[in-house]
């Protein structure tokens, strides 16, 4: 059966623009550039790894409770996982963008990546801040009565009520999930689009890949 | 000392590093040294080859 691309309807615009911008190669490469064999290429995909270790041990927590978590063997296993994790893909996140700063890359129209990845961080700092303040601990609300007052004198408060339990787990388990998790797939579709930033002394002939910039 | 008990004994306050105005907590400083290392280590170590393709 042929499909032919209908201009004057959305849909077929979208899927001309989809099969434009992600060809079957483009959208999931079996080969890279040579350089892209370096351990510094690596981070980027342990970042992800990490994260959805973050996801699913989030959701195990969210589904069992803080009395499963604070009381139980398993419980404190998971809650721990839920830690160790999200200190992995923050310390693989942060050397990841370590690596690419010095590659600057955001050269060869890759600027959509970059900033998209710069909204990555920005958004899993305030998630990791609002994960401390749903603990359900001393430790909870320790951090939730000295976080009020900075972010009340900035006029925040009224918005961000950092002592509104039910308001910090929304932000943690919903709001910012969400945003994050999109942002990385329109990150991740940024990389494939214009393929892996090469470094500053590649030649065009060393790139190989369709679509791999300078 | 129970089997539960930590490795390492957190049952007491952090310990803080000072250098006039900045102030970090050891723990939070080893763990960006361990992040420093790692890509020193990530830029120089030797990537394995993979498989030949046909």
């Amino acid at each position: 059966m042929t499909v032919t691309a209908a201009p004057h309807t959305w849909t077929g615009r979208l899927r001309g623009r989809v099969q434009q911008e992600f060809p079957g190669d483009t959208l999931l490469p079996d080969r890279q550039p040579i350089y892209v064999a370096s351990w510094i290429y690596v981070f980027g995909v342990l970042t992800l790894a990490a994260l959805l270790v973050v996801l699913a041990s989030g959701a195990v927590l969210a589904v069992a409770g803080p009395q499963w978590w604070h009381g139980s063997g398993l419980g404190h296993y998971v809650n721990s996982l839920h830690l160790w994790s999200v200190e992995l893909f923050m310390a693989f996140m942060v050397i990841h963008l370590w690596g690419k700063f010095w590659m600057a890359a955001w050269r060869g129209k890759r600027a959509m990546t970059w900033v998209t990845g710069a909204l990555c961080f920005l958004g899993s700092i305030g998630t990791a801040f609002t994960g401390y303040l749903v603990q359900s601990n001393l430790d909870a609300q320790w951090i939730s009565t000295q976080a009020k007052d900075g972010l009340n004198s900035a006029g925040i408060g009224a918005y961000f009520n950092v002592m509104d339990f039910g308001q910090m787990l929304m932000w943690h388990i919903v709001l910012l999930p969400s945003v994050i998790g999109a942002l990385v797939v329109v990150h991740v579709l940024q990389v494939r689009r214009r393929g892996v930033v090469p470094p500053f002394d590649v030649g065009a002939a060393d790139r190989g890949q369709a679509g791999a910039r300078p | 000392m129970s089997a539960r008990a930590a490795v390492v004994n957190l049952d007491h306050p952090g310990h803080y590093l000072h250098w006039g105005v900045i102030q970090i907590s050891t723990a939070n400083a080893v763990v960006i040294a361990l992040m420093v290392l790692l890509f020193g280590l990530a830029l120089l170590l030797p990537f394995p080859k993979g498989r030949e393709r046909p």
